[in-house]
């Protein structure tokens, strides 16, 4: 279980909107912070890794729990 | 990482089927950082419009799928097989159409178009209306949402020739 800072809830959305929502949520936080996102989609889970390698975020860590996906993701700089 | 990266996309579609994937790509990519311009010509010139009011046509659409929003899942699995003779001549089948694709995509948490098209605004995507289309449908600047830039093919070719993605959508 990894610390974060922020949490969104992407429940019910579909692409791109958690992709989206994840961008404008991380650009409020500090360098380093980790960013917690739930998201039903499982799109997201190829998504959420090709976002941030590109941007240059980290995915800390990406877990299923029940029925949703959640994902770590430290603030590059 | 590396260079910021660009990409310029032409969205010549109206209709609401055809508005999603330039406002979809256009988007992602600005949150993927890449520096974003749409040029709007033809058709898909309406979709600036302040209010978007495009329908999806099945006439001339044989593949598209006519599902149902409601019941029971394997209900709503079912394809409905509509005759072109149906949806060509049956009054108000595009307004049935419409509604039913925008009630799935709800169903499923697609955004509208319009909710897309304020992410690509956001997101600091650049939206080029076509000059030549304005004055042929009879279009006018203040129709459209603000921010928008009205140009012509080369303010758009000057930006897509350096773009390391171009669409054509």
């Amino acid at each position: 279980m990894t610390d974060y800072n922020e949490e969104l809830d992407c429940s019910g959305m579909n692409c791109p909107m958690p992709i989206l929502k994840t961008k404008m949520k991380i650009d409020t936080m500090k360098d380093g912070e980790v960013l917690r996102v739930i998201a039903t989609d499982p799109g997201a889970c190829s998504d959420m890794p090709a976002w941030t390698s590109r941007v240059g975020h980290e995915l800390v860590e990406n877990c299923e729990e029940g029925d949703k996906f959640v994902f770590y993701i430290r603030k590059g700089e | 990482m590396g260079e910021r990266k660009s990409m310029a996309i032409i969205a010549s579609k109206g209709t609401l089927d055809w508005a999603y994937p330039p406002f979809i790509l256009a988007s992602t990519a600005a949150a993927m950082d890449m520096n974003v311009k749409m040029f709007f010509t033809f058709y898909g010139l309406p979709l600036l419009k302040k209010t978007i009011k495009a329908k999806v046509s099945p006439a001339g659409n044989p593949a598209m799928p006519m599902k149902m929003p409601f019941g029971p899942k394997a209900f709503q699995g079912l394809n409905w097989p509509i005759p072109n003779v149906v949806s060509n001549n049956v009054p108000g089948f595009e307004t049935v159409a419409t509604s039913l694709m925008k009630k799935t995509f709800k169903n499923k948490g697609v955004a509208t178009v319009t909710e897309l098209r304020d992410m690509c605004e956001q997101l600091g995507v650049e939206m080029i209306g076509c000059q030549m289309t304005m004055d042929v449908f009879g279009f006018e600047r203040d129709e459209f949402i603000d921010g928008v830039n009205i140009g012509g093919a080369a303010t758009f070719l000057e930006f897509a020739a350096d773009a390391d993605i171009q669409l054509f959508i």
